[in-house]
């Protein structure tokens, strides 16, 4: 199968220590992976180098068929990410803010509607200045930007923060629905209980490298075991083993 | 806007408080003093228009859109212009309210106006991406700009001095070089943005 996500001894340094220290990841196409980890293990810094906002320092790295170095704007608009914040427009309205995000990434309106009424966002909430909507509100209508864009890679950092058990199953279902579409999902949580369901494979990461991998799909719910088991760990081409 | 033109206003009517109640200083002033209300009105538009987007990434999610960069720092450039061409039409009468300013060819202002505010829109913009993403953004962003848009000053200053009948310039004349200064440096900014804003949003 091809791969969305491919990481050889990815490095990357933010200020003076290496937010990266050398993961190596594969993510096939169609799949869903969990990153787990402590804070500061990496988890966000995985995701912002595979949208193409972090560059890397050292390694090598493809990413729906664009390299990281050489092509990472190109990149950008088919990658769709739910990062810490919600990179919404607090003057702008519901609507404005997910008619304004999808446009802006060269995506039709069709969708609209439908994602608005999928995240509750319809009827006055619509209307209302995305400033007045609570954190689990401005995370839904940064869904409903997404769901409006459909890209072909989805990254979600922490997704399931602020959101309330309703939003949480629907999330489920929208990872269900866009991976059955094709897409892929990489998605970074600290709550397994509610990630951990939706995954094919969950990846830890501590200081910076991958040290554990466990296909969930497969057995579900047990710990992530640490690096050196073999199973789980995937044969890419050039020979390296990767998470 | 909300917050640009009552501090831009304030600064002329302080102004006039400075001067005294004398209008012949104040009419004779007035056109560096609309320049720099205007100039220090522009550090707030500026740092504003990459405030509205540092604070829930949506930064990021600019530069996730694929949006050229190019179009993007035109288009910023172009809403922060239009709040400025806003502020300078209060500002204007303004002027002509408190200090009993004469306009004797409106043609020339609007000119000198149209093409400064360009130059400053742009060049703000520029420096803005330069210090969007640094800590100390709100103080480093007047220490780079505001010396860098002196001409501007300078050369609007002088426009208006003509297009007022004040000191020894001519309006319109064929000679004057202020309203050229103003055009040259805006074409310059314009193009040097479109071309380097891409790199300073990835860097930044």
């Amino acid at each position: 199968m091809a791969l969305a996500v491919l990481l050889r001894t990815a490095v990357c340094v933010t200020g003076r220590f290496p937010a990266l220290a050398g993961v190596d990841l594969a993510v096939a196409q169609g799949e869903v992976v969990v990153l787990e980890g402590p804070n500061g293990a990496g988890k966000t810094s995985v995701l912002r180098v595979c949208a193409g906002l972090l560059a890397l320092s050292g390694g090598e790295g493809t990413v729906l068929g664009c390299d990281l170095r050489r092509d990472a704007p190109a990149l950008r608009r088919r990658v769709g990410m739910l990062g810490h914040g919600s990179a919404l427009y607090d003057d702008l309205t519901v609507v404005e803010n997910v008619r304004f995000g999808a446009r802006a990434a060269g995506a039709d309106l069709t969708h609209l509607e439908a994602a608005l009424d999928r995240l509750e966002l319809g009827g006055r909430v619509r209307r209302t200045s995305v400033g007045r909507l609570s954190a689990g509100q401005r995370r839904r209508v940064a869904l409903a930007v997404l769901l409006t864009r459909r890209p072909e890679l989805w990254l979600l950092d922490e997704p399931h923060a602020g959101l309330d058990a309703g939003a949480r199953t629907t999330l489920g279902e929208i990872v269900a629905e866009v991976v059955a579409d094709g897409a892929t999902v990489v998605l970074a949580s600290h709550e397994p209980e509610a990630s951990w369901p939706l995954a094919d494979r969950v990846v830890s990461l501590a200081g910076g490298r991958v040290v554990g991998v466990r296909d969930v799909r497969r057995a579900a719910h047990n710990p992530p075991r640490h690096a050196g088991a073999s199973d789980g760990l995937r044969a890419v081409p050039g020979g390296a083993h990767v998470a | 806007m909300h917050q640009v033109i009552p501090v831009a206003v304030l600064m002329l009517v302080l102004f006039a408080f400075a001067l005294g109640p004398d209008r012949a200083p104040m009419a004779h002033a007035a056109p560096g003093l609309f320049w720099v209300a205007v100039l220090f009105a522009s550090v707030l538009a500026v740092q504003r228009s990459f405030a509205l987007e540092a604070p829930d990434g949506a930064r990021d999610g600019l530069r996730l859109s694929g949006l050229d960069p190019g179009g993007v720092f035109l288009g910023k450039t172009a809403a922060v212009a239009l709040q400025l061409v806003v502020l300078e039409v209060v500002l204007t009468a303004g002027v002509v309210v408190l200090y009993g300013s004469h306009v004797r060819s409106y043609g020339s202002i609007v000119v000198a106006a149209l093409a400064g505010t360009a130059g400053l829109a742009a060049a703000g913009t520029l420096y803005g991406a330069l210090a969007a993403g640094l800590r100390v953004r709100e103080t480093l962003l007047p220490f780079l700009f505001l010396p860098v848009a002196a001409p501007v000053l300078l050369a609007g200053t002088r426009a208006w001095q003509a297009a007022l009948g004040l000191g020894a310039g001519n309006v319109g004349s064929a000679g004057d070089p202020w309203v050229p200064l103003l055009l040259v440096f805006a074409a310059v900014y314009l193009s040097l943005g479109v071309v380097i804003f891409g790199p300073l949003q990835e860097a930044s």
